[in-house]
């Protein structure tokens, strides 16, 4: 009989896509906004993934997320490096600057100054360059989309690609001059700054004078060191707040949920793709149902249970629904891959994809319910009525 | 009109067959209040092994609601009705049901056949109820068909055959499981006189070979030739049962008394 169910719903060709397109719309809706919704919360913490050395950041207790820094005091450093379990603390700066370009206008960058000694944060993928090039004067690293884009030079020919930076160019930061010793890959921003790494002593120079410069201190724990505890333990006996990276992140995603508007603008996106899906799918599954009541009422006339016939509905709805979600999110998919190389922030996750399988399990659900509840109510007798 | 087929059991008499069907006393009425229809007031009828019973009667006058009652697709308000001894009304849904889809054949005014599904799928449906893997199931239905004179039009879905096709197909449908009650509600009534009288025929000569009962519902006094013995329904009653047309119409009966 199930075969009977799935052979009744495909050869009902109009009605077989058009149920098809409703969870495929609703699939690839919800799987595309919510993979840029990932993509742009991930931009956040980009930073935090990037520098994966660190297994504890350390930070004011005001900090709020990882662009919000309140700077602390050089010899907090020194207590950090006190507690026990502590293996190995170093500096990092993070800041705004303003980088000067030839054609007279500003561009802000994020600056990051990095432990003089051990270069700990460094961006992880060169492209060009070598991160130990940051000891030569002056040098900076930039990231690719800073050098091939905002800090590229236009180029003398009107309408033609702005030219790269490459190294052994020079920027003006801040009134400083900067030579570019290296070009690395890293996550873009939030803000889609690009992003200069020098050393932390060169970095407190080319920022502009604050009484305080230190904004993180990057912490690695002894071996065998739970990190949650030293977390505690560093909070206890410097007063400062102490978070896992993972941590970090949380901390930063959910500000950003919490005073941006990015989560209701997508949600309503998703809700929009979810409630199109579930109308479409469910008017075009009820109508598919009302369409063959006759038949179901044979059926039942002739010896089918409910509980066959209920069977039958949601093995419909599950199988318009796999195929639905399938082609959503290839199409999503598709999306992603052909938009690998510009600014769209894309990150499809497998938790995502439960995600929109599950509403589209939902919408299926919804859609046979309105249809099952029909058919439970049909008396058989209808048959005999003509 | 042709002959009746040779293998017409209307020589036997009531006495010495089975009662495939009992009803005693069977109302049912619809609605409530001041707007309740009695649409069966007291219904006494046997029908028997091997016997084709046609119910006629003017619109409205309570045919289709008892052979629903019949069928078990539909509940009596009081009275006894049970079919091989079984009383639909003492059985749990599903052993209905089940029994529905072992024991009784269906033949619909409007063939009612899935238009989605060739018409072997069709015919294979009250098997796969019964628990026929897929493969035995069609190949029986192609058997089946084979005797109606379709077997050459297996792969063919419904709309691409005439009405008196779809009905065999119907009647296929209704025969494949070997049922031991078919009901037919007006099988000759969407077709024309001669298609209509080759139905009649095949109802008589395929469904009657298995000594099983056949209750037919008709307006078709075309056909009235056919039947063992002939209910009349009048206003939710069986007011007569006869042996023949003439008995009940007279000589000169015509469509507008049926």
């Amino acid at each position: 009989m199930y075969w009977l169910a799935l052979k009744m719903l495909f050869n009902d060709k109009a009605k077989f896509f058009g149920i098809v397109m409703g969870v495929t719309l609703a699939s690839l809706v919800i799987t595309q906004q919510g993979s840029i919704f990932i993509g742009i919360l991930s931009r956040t913490f980009g930073v935090i993934t990037d520098m994966n050395y660190p297994e504890i950041w350390v930070m004011d207790p005001k900090v709020q997320f990882i662009d919000d820094t309140k700077p602390l005091q050089d010899t907090k450093l020194f207590e950090v490096r006190g507690v026990p379990g502590v293996a190995s603390a170093v500096p990092l700066y993070k800041g705004m600057i303003r980088a000067r370009m030839e054609n007279g206008l500003f561009q802000n960058c994020n600056l990051y100054g990095l432990d003089d000694a051990t270069l700990i944060g460094g961006p992880g993928e060169m492209v060009a360059g070598k991160l130990a090039d940051l000891r030569m004067a002056d040098s900076v690293i930039i990231d690719l989309e800073g050098a091939t884009d905002k800090l590229a030079r236009p180029n003398p020919v009107p309408g033609k690609p702005k030219i790269p930076i490459q190294i052994g160019d020079t920027l003006e930061l801040n009134d400083h001059r900067a030579v570019v010793v290296g070009i690395c890959k890293g996550s873009r921003t939030f803000q889609s700054q690009p992003n200069v790494f020098t050393t932390y002593s060169r970095a407190v120079t080319f920022a502009p004078r604050e009484r305080k410069l230190l904004s993180f201190i990057l912490v690695n724990a002894e071996p065998g060191m739970n990190l949650e505890t030293l977390c505690r333990r560093i909070t206890e006996k410097t007063g400062l707040s102490a978070y896992t990276a993972d941590q970090f992140k949380m901390m930063t995603v959910n500000y950003f949920l919490k005073y941006t508007g990015i989560p209701i603008n997508f949600g309503i996106a998703v809700s929009l793709g979810f409630l199109v899906g579930t109308l479409i799918t469910g008017f075009m599954f009820y109508s598919f149902t009302i369409d063959n009541l006759k038949f179901l009422g044979t059926l039942k006339a002739m010896g089918t249970s409910d509980a066959m016939l209920m069977r039958m509905i949601l093995l419909q709805a599950l199988a318009v629904g796999l195929l639905g979600f399938g082609i959503g999110v290839g199409a999503a998919t598709l999306f992603g891959v052909s938009m690998k190389n510009t600014q769209l922030a894309f990150w499809l996750t497998w938790q995502l994809l439960v995600v929109s399988m599950c509403a589209v399990v939902i919408i299926c659900m919804l859609a046979a319910m309105l249809s099952v509840r029909k058919v439970v109510a049909l008396e058989p007798a209808v048959v005999f009525k003509g | 009109m042709s002959t009746v087929p040779a293998q017409s059991p209307r020589t036997h008499s009531s006495s010495d067959r089975a009662t495939a069907v009992h009803c005693r006393g069977v109302t049912k009425n619809y609605g409530t209040g001041n707007s309740t229809v009695r649409a069966l007031r007291g219904i006494d009828l046997d029908v028997y092994e091997g016997e084709l019973l046609m119910l006629v009667g003017p619109s409205g006058c309570g045919k289709t609601t008892l052979i629903s009652v019949i069928a078990g697709v539909l509940d009596r308000d009081e009275g006894e009705c049970s079919v091989f001894g079984k009383d639909f009304s003492a059985l749990s849904s599903w052993e209905r049901t089940r029994f529905r889809g072992e024991t009784i054949g269906f033949v619909f005014q409007s063939f009612n056949l899935i238009p989605t599904l060739t018409i072997a799928e069709n015919v294979s449906v009250p098997l796969l109820l019964n628990g026929v893997d897929r493969k035995a199931a069609l190949q029986r239905a192609k058997e089946m068909l084979s005797v109606v004179g379709l077997g050459d039009r297996v792969n063919d879905t419904p709309n691409r055959l005439s009405g008196g096709q779809q009905q065999r197909v119907a009647i296929s449908r209704a025969l494949v499981h070997n049922p031991r009650l078919v009901v037919c509600d007006e099988p000759t009534s969407a077709l024309d006189h001669e298609t209509g009288h080759k139905v009649m025929e095949l109802l008589r000569g395929v469904a009657m070979s298995g000594n099983r009962a056949l209750v037919v519902v008709t307006h078709d006094n075309r056909i009235f030739d056919f039947a063992d013995r002939i209910a009349h329904m009048d206003d939710g009653q069986v007011d007569k049962i006869v042996g023949s047309a003439k008995e009940l119409y007279g000589p000169n009966m015509s469509a507008q008394q049926a």
